[in-house]
């Protein structure tokens, strides 16, 4: 059974639906990773699990609980803020025991929990300061340390790392996944940082305006995302979606592209992923392909099954260091490639691209779903 | 040569700053020049004053003139000096001050950090609190202590200023816990902190600066009020401000200047003392309401 499960659950705040009947469950030790675009009710969300704002409809349940109408320091849960919301008057050491003083833990057991949680976070040298005396990746320790202290059922994270600059966010990020491992602490975690969500989560929940648009594994998510949606937020840079119509391509069936400029149209195999799915010649589709499925010849993956090759016009060349981004149009639309650094890639030249179609998915125009 | 012509030179730049400060000093010397003249005068005996001049340094100073009026000086009938009405003032101020001070907190943290609907409404209410003229409640006022027989009393006097200061004192506090970060209170509650506990461990000690500004502001109008003073208690219970007025308007016979002076001096020294010991914080904490705000 679920540990932690939202059970349809709605929340209304002046008239406006902030959150549209969300179902979710996460097993006990599990790392949920709610993401999603700004406004999109993440944050709201974790507030009601958190009891800071209290449901319009639904249940939140958790171990078998149901926690509704439970204050926020009965539900045994603790929560990282963005800020901190470190106490600013107290010290360091103050500031971790201060949820178990607040529950009358006795004086001595309190400074044994605030060293254990002190030792595993590394900020022992810190007790004896002030918040204000702390740099910022140093206040997000304290942060986890005043979570951690009190061993609670769920932890709570609320976008913690994105008042921290880029090279201590990825320092943090290892850092929390670290955690999650070695205490298999159960944990919500919001973000709109899609390599945050892929980085640490179990399991991720992508939500938009309210509703969720899927739930599962980050591995899941990226390669059969539900939706136009979840395809387009998940992955850096994003996911490639062309439009193109259903024909018949002698036995089998291909997807047409409009081919820009005088080039003829652009034929590409069925991708795999499609294959039980029956079509009518002519219907319209919308081709996801990940940037990383199209490459040069050479970057090939031997084991795919189906893979076209398309001569296009390069459009812009971007090397990154370590692979090669590069742009071409398709059908009106920019499509990103990822090739190996050393390929000579040269914009206004003709390249030949080959697209790996067993790791392309297929999205009804309409619906905006993805096909199976 | 660009630079000489543009930027002023070091010789005029010079007399500027010396006429801006001569400025400030005469100025700084006009707004002490009434103290000056009350501390002389209250340092010399009377003879001088009537035959001297008004800013001549005494020629023999004592403390004559402060004793009397402290200690056996004519209120009215009673020639028991001013130290009666001076400690009537102590009891009133003190807990008129410290009681409005702490609701004014409270009425700030719970009109920030525990909003109930219609909110804005009761702070709206207790703003006009402040621009409502001290004329205009008298009577009403005198009724309510009539009603609840506190007329005549250091206690009625205290529940007046009370009500009287909360409106500024909820305004001070409001604005100043706006600033403070919800996700302070929110993690507090998580913690399993209640209402009082977050108000006393979390909010309170981050409130220095407000607090030395509302308490200055809260005690000098509290001492220098005359218009409750005088509408509410009169006779024995009268604050200082009262009993000055009554000590300077019943002498009989000669008029002894020196006495009023020393007595003038003993009602201004609290809040002098207020504004020399806190005076810094008072700025200050202007200042960061100004910021935040």
């Amino acid at each position: 059974m679920a540990f932690l499960e939202i059970r349809d659950l709605y929340k209304t705040i002046a008239g406006a639906d902030i959150l549209k009947g969300i179902d979710i469950t996460l097993d006990k030790g599990g790392f949920l990773v709610l993401v999603g675009p700004s406004g999109c009710g993440k944050s709201t969300l974790l507030n009601t699990v958190a009891g800071l704002t209290d449901v319009t409809k639904g249940d939140i349940v958790i171990d078998g609980e149901i926690v509704n109408d439970l204050h926020p320091s009965k539900r045994d849960i603790a929560m990282v803020f963005q800020s901190y919301a470190l106490y600013p008057n107290m010290t360091v050491e103050g500031n971790i025991a201060f949820a178990l003083e607040m529950r009358g833990v006795p004086k001595s057991e309190r400074d044994e929990a605030v060293r254990a949680a002190a030792k595993t976070l590394q900020i022992e040298h810190l007790l004896k300061r002030r918040p204000s005396q702390l740099s910022g990746g140093q206040r997000q320790r304290v942060a986890m340390g005043r979570a951690l202290v009190r061993k609670p059922r769920v932890f709570l994270f609320d976008e913690p790392l994105s008042n921290l600059d880029a090279k201590l966010r990825v320092e943090m990020r290892a850092e929390i996944k670290r955690l999650h491992r070695d205490t298999g602490a159960t944990i919500v975690y919001v973000t709109h940082d899609q390599i945050e969500a892929m980085t640490m989560a179990t399991k991720i929940a992508v939500l938009k305006e309210g509703i969720v648009q899927q739930v599962g594994s980050p591995e899941e998510i990226y390669r059969r995302p539900a939706n136009l949606f979840v395809a387009d937020f998940m992955g850096s840079p994003a996911m490639n979606l062309l439009e193109g119509k259903v024909v018949t391509n002698g036995a089998e069936r291909a997807i047409e592209f409009a081919g820009s400029g005088s080039d003829g149209p652009i034929r590409l195999a069925m991708p795999s992923s499609v294959r039980e799915t029956t079509f009518v010649d002519g219907q319209s589709v919308i081709l996801g392909i990940r940037p990383e499925a199209i490459t040069d010849r050479g970057l090939t993956d031997p084991e795919a099954t189906t893979v076209s090759i398309v001569d296009a016009l390069v459009d812009l060349v971007e090397p990154t260091g370590s692979d090669t981004f590069v742009v071409t149009k398709i059908a009106g639309k920019e499509i990103t490639a990822r090739v190996r650094s050393d390929v000579d890639a040269r914009a206004g030249e003709t390249f030949q691209f080959a697209f790996n179609l067993d790791k392309a998915v297929v999205f009804d125009p309409k619906t905006t779903k993805r096909l199976a | 040569m660009s630079a000489a012509a543009t930027s002023v030179s070091p010789g005029s730049a010079r007399f500027a700053r010396y006429f801006i400060y001569a400025t400030l000093v005469i100025f700084a010397l006009i707004y002490l020049l009434p103290l000056f003249v009350m501390i002389i005068t209250s340092l010399k005996p009377l003879d001088e004053i009537r035959s001297g001049n008004m800013l001549a340094l005494p020629q023999a100073p004592s403390l004559d003139a402060w004793f009397k009026a402290w200690g056996t000086a004519c209120v009215g009938v009673n020639c028991t000096g001013i130290s009666g009405y001076f400690w009537n003032s102590i009891k009133m101020v003190i807990p008129a001050v410290a009681i409005s001070t702490i609701l004014g907190a409270l009425n700030g943290y719970v009109l920030t950090k525990w909003r109930f609907p219609g909110h804005k409404l009761v702070f709206g209410m207790m703003l006009f609190a402040c621009f409502i003229p001290f004329q205009a409640v008298l009577i009403p006022m005198a009724r309510v202590l009539g009603e609840i027989g506190l007329s005549n009393t250091t206690a009625g006097l205290v529940l007046v200023h009370v009500v009287y200061g909360l409106g500024f004192t909820t305004l001070f506090f409001r604005n100043y816990y706006e600033a403070f970060p919800d996700e302070l209170i929110k993690a507090a509650q998580m913690d399993g902190a209640g209402f009082f506990k977050i108000f006393w461990r979390i909010l309170l000690p981050s409130s220095g600066p407000i607090i030395v500004v509302t308490v200055i502001y809260q005690f000098t109008n509290i001492w220098n009020d005359f218009l409750f003073g005088v509408s509410f208690a009169s006779g024995g219970g009268a604050p200082m401000t009262v009993a000055l007025n009554n000590l300077v308007s019943s002498s009989t016979g000669v008029k002894e200047y020196n006495v009023d002076m020393a007595a003038a001096m003993f009602a201004a020294l609290p809040t002098l003392i207020v504004y020399v010991v806190a005076g810094r914080y008072f700025v200050r904490g202007l200042m960061a309401g100004a910021v935040k705000g």
